[in-house]
């Protein structure tokens, strides 16, 4: 199994996105300006800062090269996890419903927060249960999800609205608290938390972020038929 | 130390416009504009000799910037030469970009503090964030990825002061847009509010990094042929001046005006060109790599030529601009953020611009090594400066200080905030609240401290940051001083800081490897600031001696003060050391209800120069108390050895506000409450709020902690459990909820509503 993580000028958490990747299979850095996916299995577009971010955050690095490519791969059905900054390029390409807007309390925080799996029936979420609460870093200063009234109660009764903030740890003002989202199709992923520093209890706080790995790991084996 | 710091002490004394003019002007600068540029009418005179003639325009920018105070520490160059440099551990020592220690497994961690003053004072936001990409900038100059941020903060009183919750809100703002922006953890760091930092606030940011051992590179310019390649951002004109005007001797009340030369800064560029800079190192391409920081290509080219031995010409015609009309001097002065610049050989300068290419950073060959032990500046054809490498760099004259005890005291009383009647209940409440010991989670909630998955202890979550290394150990480090400490006694507060870091790395386990420090001073030109900086730099040097932890680089800034007289005297530590197993890091916060509680360590409290003492506006006290430096250290000794070995719950260092403050911490890091019988007590006051160094907090059962009362003086007070702090001692009795005390300790944030 091969997952290509994106690296843009200014990607910061493409090293721990590479590393959480790896407890799960091998892993490939995707250039920004490279085209060729190297035929990996599922992208994961990291968090940080691509191309500074001093536009609108996300709305240069949809028109990397490489997204290009990610377009096609998730028409064509692959697994991507936007995280973050990655989110935020999804929206903007996009591939996910919504926007990211500034945080209600227009500061960067950093922070360890429950996150609660609305949907365990996801690529991304199958090896949670539903309700669970997994307790993953997160940290921006554009993070409020923001979707039209009538499109969140369409994307809650598909099951779109993967992830929430549990009651109470909304970290920045998102929308029903809001805090991943899927595409219709299922197979595009996007969350501010960063599950990727939530892979080893030394370092993350915990070790709850795998799940989201493992999930996606199963999702390619059950395609491949292992 | 190494003179590429960016708080320069570059002297100016003129408007900047002033300065412009007099050196737009075509005509030989005359002693006058030396002066102007902060030289003395004697350095002028030496400067013509060195010469055999008169400087020019382009001659008497770059002489003034490298015998300036910040690049030849010329007040201060004799006293840092007594500070111990050399140990076991040390790869790198002062001299280098940055400094560095052996961590094992073939790897090094650089590291290194430095100061961004003036700048911050003037515009908070740019000063603190091109402060941070100052610092990281050395570190990956070196050729170490930066691996964590700390920052060391000075301000006056919050609650007196909008001036100081704009510079403090703006500071911290400034330090997360870079450090977050650009991937690098702000692990930790330390923040005091004092009246005598109001118009001298203090930014200091203290980066480390880690390489392979052979991938470290030096600065040394060497091999004639060679060719100078200068990569990054484009120079303009931003931050001309900026060092000189700004570091001037003392701030004044127009440094409103002054905001245009502070650099801005652009964590994207810094991003990318520490990528492309590790990258260059990794392919082999470089002879040498040095940051440009104050002084611009000035400074970073005639320091490559001197430690090479080698001269370096310099076209300005070939630099990238971002302004068409700039001046060679200009060019060659410019302070422009997020450049570099490197030697290579000349079959290498295609595979050096291409790696430039890919991480989209400019790349131009500017310059070539030269046999001829001079600078040489052109522009194009014309050759608009020569000088001897070894005139610009070494042979600034150094003045020794005159020291003078001061007979009266230099700072007036703070003023009182609380009664001094308040018992010891209203007086815990009191400290938990105050600007100095309040909760920092308002701050350090705007830095990413997760990136790089490597943070093992987060902050407040014990007393040192504590980075996971590859094979199983760590890293620790933390930051301090406490000015007012040293404003009392420079000799013993200097000392005091150094323990208190490596008390720091003892609760989470780990043993000093190296030192670094800033010394933020006023003008050392007074007798007054010669003495309290003397005393200090021997205190600094006779703690690092005993606890074997050498100092491998650092910076100096001086002229800290203004009209209302000088900061106090604050010279910042940072300490990096190691533990063997990360798993066992050491935590401050108690962990487990029914263990014992006890004070530990060579601890002697006193009020005087304490926090208690600061809430009573007591004035402070002519000396600190005699230190056992040895006896601190052998407590340390016990009490790392006891958290590597897993006896203990918790260890945390007694500092300000002394021992009650320090398990009223403990309580809230848990959230565990804990109830303490101490029994009969001539000083309670002393006894639960006094403060010195050497004494801990720990808890655990009880037969670790009789195990550890072998080793170090250590009585147990009490038990963790329940949700209420409760206290006796002598005839009081009193009891806090934890709800209390949380909302004590919370008094900051209303300062980033």
């Amino acid at each position: 199994m091969k997952l290509g993580v994106v690296r843009f000028p200014g990607s910061c958490d493409d090293v721990d996105a590479q590393l959480a990747a790896s407890r799960v299979g091998e892993t490939v850095l995707l250039w920004h300006a490279d085209r060729n996916l190297h035929s990996v299995e599922a992208v994961i577009v990291p968090g940080g800062f691509s191309y500074g971010d001093y536009l609108r955050v996300g709305a240069i690095a949809r028109f990397a090269p490489v997204m290009e490519s990610v377009l096609a791969f998730a028409r064509d059905g692959g697994l991507v996890l936007g995280i973050c900054n990655g989110f935020q390029v999804l929206c903007e390409a996009g591939m996910l419903p919504g926007a990211l807007l500034p945080n209600d309390h227009l500061r960067f925080r950093c922070g360890q927060v429950d996150v609660q799996v609305v949907n365990a029936d996801t690529p991304f979420t199958r090896a949670c249960e539903r309700g669970q609460i997994l307790s993953i870093p997160a940290k921006h200063t554009t993070g409020r999800y923001y979707a039209p009234d009538a499109q969140l109660d369409a994307m809650e009764a598909a099951g779109q609205v993967v992830l929430r903030y549990a009651p109470g740890a909304n970290p920045n003002g998102s929308a029903r608290d809001v805090a991943g989202v899927s595409n219709e199709a299922g197979n595009v992923l996007g969350l501010m938390p960063h599950p990727e520093h939530a892979v080893d209890e030394l370092v993350g706080g915990s070790a709850d972020g795998l799940a989201l790995f493992e999930s996606m790991g199963e999702a390619i084996d059950e395609r491949v038929g292992v | 130390m190494s003179a590429s710091a960016s708080d320069s002490r570059t002297a100016g004394r003129a408007s900047v416009s002033e300065r412009r003019a007099g050196c737009l002007a075509e005509v030989t600068p005359t002693v006058e504009d030396a002066i102007a540029l902060g030289l003395t009418r004697d350095e002028y005179a030496l400067v013509c000799g060195k010469l055999d003639r008169a400087p020019n325009q382009v001659e008497l920018a770059m002489f003034s910037l490298l015998w300036s105070e910040h690049c030849a520490y010329k007040h201060s160059k004799r006293l840092l030469a007594t500070l111990p440099t050399e140990g076991p551990h040390v790869v790198m020592g002062p001299g280098e970009n940055a400094g560095a220690v052996d961590v094992g497994g073939g790897l090094v961690c650089a590291f290194k503090v430095e100061s961004h003053n003036h700048p911050s004072a003037v515009e908070p936001f740019q000063g603190a964030a091109t402060g941070v990409g100052g610092i990281l900038r050395d570190i990956f100059a070196i050729g170490a990825r930066p691996i964590a941020v700390l920052d060391s903060l000075r301000f006056g009183e919050p609650g007196d002061s909008p001036r100081s919750r704009y510079l403090l809100d703006h500071a911290v703002g400034g330090i997360a847009h870079y450090g977050n922006s650009i991937g690098v953890p702000t692990v930790g760091g330390e923040v005091y509010f004092e009246a005598p930092y109001e118009h001298n606030c203090l930014v200091n940011a203290m980066a480390l990094g880690l390489a392979p051992r052979e991938r470290l590179v030096r600065s040394a310019a060497a091999g004639v042929g060679n060719v100078v390649v200068l990569f990054g951002a484009s120079t303009g004109r931003d931050g001309i001046g900026g060092a000189s005007v700004l570091a001037s001797a003392e701030l004044g009340e127009a440094d409103a005006d002054k905001r245009p030369t502070v650099q801005v800064g652009d964590p994207f560029a810094e991003k990318k060109l520490m990528e492309c800079s590790l990258e260059l190192l990794d392919r082999g391409l470089l002879v040498a790599l040095q940051d440009l920081g104050a002084a611009g290509l000035t400074s970073s080219a005639s320091e490559m030529a001197s430690k090479g031995d080698v001269g370096i010409d310099i076209d300005v015609a070939r630099v990238p601009l971002r302004e068409a009309d700039m001046e060679p001097f200009e060019v060659m002065v410019s302070e422009s953020q997020e450049r570099m610049l490197c030697v290579c050989e000349p079959a290498q300068v295609d595979a050096v611009l291409a790696v430039c290419a890919t991480w989209e950073v400019h790349g131009t060959a500017i310059g070539e090594v030269t046999g001829s032990g001079h600078m040489r500046i052109f522009a194009g054809e014309r050759l608009v400066g020569e000088m001897p490498v070894a005139a610009l760099v070494d042979d600034c004259p150094l003045y020794d200080l005159a020291p003078e005890r001061p007979t009266a005291p230099l700072y007036a009383p703070p003023v009182a905030t609380l009664d001094a009647g308040a018992d010891p209940r209203e007086a815990l409440l009191a400290l938990l609240g105050s600007p100095n010991i309040a909760s920092r989670r308002p701050l350090f909630a705007q830095y990413d401290w997760i990136v790089q998955s490597r943070t093992v202890r987060r902050p407040e979550e014990a007393d040192a940051a504590v980075l996971a290394l590859p094979d199983g150990s760590a890293l620790a480090v933390s930051i301090d001083a406490n000015g007012r400490r040293v404003a009392a006694d420079p000799y013993r507060g200097a000392v005091e800081a150094v323990l208190e870091c490596a008390s720091n790395l003892a609760c989470v386990g780990a043993h000093p490897l190296g030192t670094t420090n800033n010394l933020n001073f006023g003008n050392p030109e007074k007798p007054h600031i010669a003495w309290q900086l003397t005393e200090a730099v021997r205190g600094l040097g006779d703690a690092c001696r005993a606890l074997a932890a050498p100092i491998v680089g650092g910076n100096v800034s001086l002229y800290n003060e203004g009209a209302a007289g000088p900061i106090y005297p604050t010279p910042v530590i940072g300490m990096v050391g190691r533990l063997p197993d990360a798993r066992r890091a050491g935590r401050m916060g108690f962990a487990r209800a029914g263990d014992a509680v006890a004070i530990a360590g060579a601890f002697a409290p006193a009020l005087e120069a304490g926090e208690l003492a600061k809430l009573r506006g007591e004035a402070l006290p002519d000396g600190l108390a005699a230190i056992d430096i040895e006896r601190v250290r052998d407590a340390q000794a016990a009490i790392r050895d006891a958290v590597r070995a897993g006896a203990l719950s918790s260890a945390h260092d007694i500092a300000e506000g002394g021992f009650l403050v320090a398990v009223a911490e403990c309580c809230l890091a848990s959230g565990l409450g804990a109830q303490l019988d101490i029994g009969p007590s001539d000083a309670p006051f002393t006894h639960l709020f006094g403060e010195g160094p050497g004494g801990f907090v720990v808890s655990g059962e009880r037969d670790a902690l009789d195990e550890l009362a072998e080793r170090v003086a250590l009585d147990v007070f009490g038990t963790v459990g329940g949700d209420r702090l409760s206290v006796r001692i002598a005839e009081h009795a009193f009891s806090v909820s934890m709800a209390e005390l949380g909302a004590a300790h919370v008094a900051l944030a209303r300062f980033f509503s």
